[in-house]
């Protein structure tokens, strides 16, 4: 990145012996929607608090708009911040809420008032303003905290899981409020999350933490498509996890023994050597069933569980030893437990992870 | 109602029968009697009994029987004590102006004169009804609120109206005003010294805060007369906080700690600090504590999150230690005695004073009951702010 907007460099954070983050270097853009993803446990809520003034790197140093940030209060980084919980004050009405940010910047009453109206006009909350917090609901409780921390129209936008206390379907549609402010106000949000799907929907690119390492980071088709580790491939979607023996390399495609004895085909970019053990993701969507591709692999495997999704069946098959999950669509012909399926897959969709 | 619902009734009964029976005698019947002393005024009915039985049967509208006169002269040849017929003398004239000359004269010419006597004759007035209507209420009623009015300094006139008394013979107001002025400066010290304190054990963990809330309770925990010892020994002219003073050069004389005001609020400010620190600190601990944070992310001094976020919530605990602290100042008897100066005493000791030194139980109870009426007022203001406080949106 030619010129980050957020740079932590070699920041290491230690909770006495415990170290939880290990010399993290990490460029952020302006304007990105950038998200940390990660398993629990993997620091991502300490490096949002370190970006956002509450605890100190142990070593390392960030920057922030050109200027040096790792030693300036909370107070003084101009960064909105959305709790887990949202952290609204009790004691307060949803328009004192939001204006809190505002009166702490001594602003003039009228333009206050102003402002406040329009915050909560944007997250459609102008009829609750005299409201309490004790007395919305999860979703409204969270808008608020949303427009309370846009209102003073910060450079950063950190968000430590916000849609974690919300049920499946108020999560979509703040899912998509959010991206849609992200875009009309050309706001840089970092987000945590540890729910993959949300991720992937919502991020121009992904960060994927493990034990305070950043394991993958990437756009998130790259992500998905070209996990570069076990790790990843599995905590991104489910996959399937295949070893095998290099047996040649030709060009970007290496021919892979697996202990059953068939061989498949797979693209990669990087040089493997002749006998090297490699590990193999395939996805489960990309496996077809009940057809021979030409150009690709072709194995022979037992039904060996079917199970319905609604919108898709859901396949566990083996083939010598080796189970595999596919995931097919219904316009499958009917098939059984036991019957015996041919599954195909591109040499692309075969990926080399690392483990 | 069903079998099994009447017994569970008939078994939480008997669980709460103790606490209950405990509450009657040990608290609800003194009460009642204490305050009963202080309404209770048998000084008429004591010294007049023959007269009240008399005129148990008179109409009050007809003339006074003959034997009502003979009964009165009798029951007068009786009060062999001045003070005695003194009190019996205010109270009547407190009815009906008129008798502090009227009853004298009728007592001299009862005890010069043997036999019996024509009141008429002797005074016109005792043909006025008006006069023993007055002598036959009080002679039957026991009620007076003689010593509630004494109890904040008024009395009634000759005239039977409500003035107050001459400035050398009231004390109670002073002291009332004392005691409410002491239990408001303890009540702020408290505040002051255990907010911030509360605030501290909340944001700690661990055995820290065991530590802190114990070093807080630990005056609860020890005997009172140990404690007091520890006091004279810090406070004293030559104690351990003037010696330190004095070697440090920060005075060159003993300042007076001990036996004045300041003594007393230093050891009931003491004393009284855990039941500050804990509600405070139990509101304290209630408050989420992402909300700190999230006052300084959207760009609040720490000063300024402070005033605008926790001392709005802390408030609540504020408020319900400060009302605990104040009501149990207000009753503080023994660390005043045993601290204080003759000036530094509070009502308590007033009230000891009448109770156990005077025998005077109607002033006993009526300062209780001042005291009692003033505390309950200030509770009912208390619960009405904080329903206020939780009903408004
Ligand atoms: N103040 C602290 N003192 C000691 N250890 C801490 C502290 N804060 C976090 N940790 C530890 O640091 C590690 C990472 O914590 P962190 O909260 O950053 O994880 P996370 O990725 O946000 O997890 P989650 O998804 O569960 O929120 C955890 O093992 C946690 O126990
Ligand atoms: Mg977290």
């Amino acid at each position: 990145m030619n010129n980050p907007f957020i740079r932590l460099e070699e920041v290491s954070k230690s909770f006495g012996l415990l170290t939880v983050v290990e010399g993290l270097n990490l460029e952020i853009g302006k304007g990105e929607f950038i998200s940390l993803l990660g398993p629990s446990g993997s620091g991502k809520t300490t490096i949002l608090m370190m970006l956002a003034g509450f605890e100190n790197p142990t070593s390392g140093a960030i920057w922030a708009g050109g200027k040096r940030i790792d030693s300036l209060p909370p107070h003084r980084r101009n960064m909105g911040v959305v709790f887990q919980n949202y952290a609204l004050f009790p004691h307060m009405t949803v328009s004192q809420n939001v204006a809190f940010p505002l009166k702490m910047r001594s602003l003039p009453r009228a333009e206050v008032k102003e402002r406040v109206g329009k915050a909560l006009d944007m997250v459609q909350l102008g009829s609750l303003a005299e409201r309490r917090p004790s007395q919305l609901s999860g979703g409204q409780q969270q808008r608020v905290a949303l427009a309370r921390a846009l209102i003073f129209e910060p450079e950063v936008v950190l968000m430590d899981e916000p849609l974690g206390a919300l049920d499946k379907q108020l999560r979509e549609q703040m899912q998509l409020d959010i991206r849609d402010l992200h875009r009309r106000l050309k706001l840089t949000i970092v987000f945590v999350t540890h729910d993959q799907s949300e991720a992937l929907t919502m991020s121009d690119r992904i960060a994927i933490f493990n034990r305070g390492k950043i394991e993958q980071i990437g756009k998130p088709s790259d992500i998905y498509d070209h996990p570069s580790t076990q790790f990843v491939a599995e905590f991104i979607g489910e996959t399937n996890l295949v070893w095998g023996t290099v047996k040649s390399m030709e060009g970007g495609t290496a021919r892979v023994q697996l202990p059953a004895g068939q061989q498949v085909l797979v693209e990669t970019a990087t040089d493997l050597g002749p006998n090297s053990k490699v590990c193999l993701s395939i996805r489960p969507e990309r496996i077809k069933v009940g057809r021979r591709e030409a150009a690709g692999n072709n194995i022979t495997a037992a039904v060996s569980d079917i199970v319905y999704h609604g919108d898709h069946l859901r396949l566990i098959a083996r083939s010598d030893g080796q189970s595999l999950i596919i995931k097919t669509d219904r316009s499958q012909p009917t098939l059984s437990i036991g019957d015996e399926v041919q599954l195909s897959f591109l040499s692309s969709d075969c990926w080399v992870v690392r483990p | 109602m069903n079998a099994p619902r009447l017994s569970k009734q008939v078994i939480s009964l008997a669980l709460v029968a103790p606490l209950l029976l405990f509450l009657i005698v040990f608290f609800a019947l003194p009460l009642v009697t204490m305050m009963k002393s202080a309404v209770s005024d048998p000084v008429a009915a004591r010294t007049l009994p023959a007269t009240a039985r008399s005129v148990s049967s008179w109409n009050r509208t007809s003339p006074p029987t003959v034997e009502m006169q003979a009964a009165f002269v009798a029951d007068l040849r009786q009060i062999s004590d001045d003070q005695l017929f003194g009190d019996l003398v205010r109270r009547l004239n407190s009815a009906k102006s008129g008798f502090r000359t009227l009853m004298p004269k009728t007592r001299k010419a009862a005890l010069d004169t043997a036999g019996s006597i024509d009141l008429v004759a002797l005074d016109k007035r005792w043909g006025d009804i008006s006069y023993w209507q007055a002598v036959s209420v009080a002679a039957s009623s026991k009620i007076t609120d003689r010593n509630l009015l004494a109890a904040v300094d008024l009395q009634r006139d000759a005239s039977g109206a409500i003035a107050s008394v001459p400035a050398d013979a009231s004390a109670n107001k002073a002291i009332m005003l004392r005691t409410f002025v002491m239990a408001l400066t303890v009540t702020g010290a408290c505040v002051l010294i255990g907010f911030p304190f509360a605030m501290i054990a909340a944001s700690v963990d661990g055995w820290k805060r065991q530590l802190l809330l114990g070093a807080v309770l630990l005056p609860l925990w020890t005997s009172l007369l140990v404690r007091t010892a520890a006091w004279f020994i810090l406070l004293q002219d030559r104690g351990l906080i003037n010696s330190v003073l004095m070697q440090s050069g920060v005075t060159s004389s003993p300042i007076p700690l001990i036996f004045n005001r300041a003594g007393v609020i230093i050891a009931m400010t003491h004393v009284l600090l855990p039941f500050m620190v804990l509600p405070i600190f139990s509101v304290l601990i209630g408050i989420p504590k992402n909300l700190m944070p999230a006052a300084a992310s959207l760009g609040a001094h720490p000063v300024r999150a402070f005033l605008n976020v926790l001392l709005p919530l802390g408030l609540r605990g504020v408020v319900s230690g400060s009302l605990l602290v104040f009501m149990s100042a207000l009753g503080y008897y023994i660390t005043p005695a045993l601290i204080g100066g003759a000036k530094d005493q509070m009502i308590s000791s007033v009230i000891a004073y009448y109770a156990t030194g005077a025998a005077n139980w109607g002033m006993a109870g009526a300062l209780g009951l001042v005291l009692l009426a003033a505390t309950m007022i200030l509770y009912a203001i208390y619960l009405r702010l904080s329903s206020e406080r939780e009903t408004s949106p």
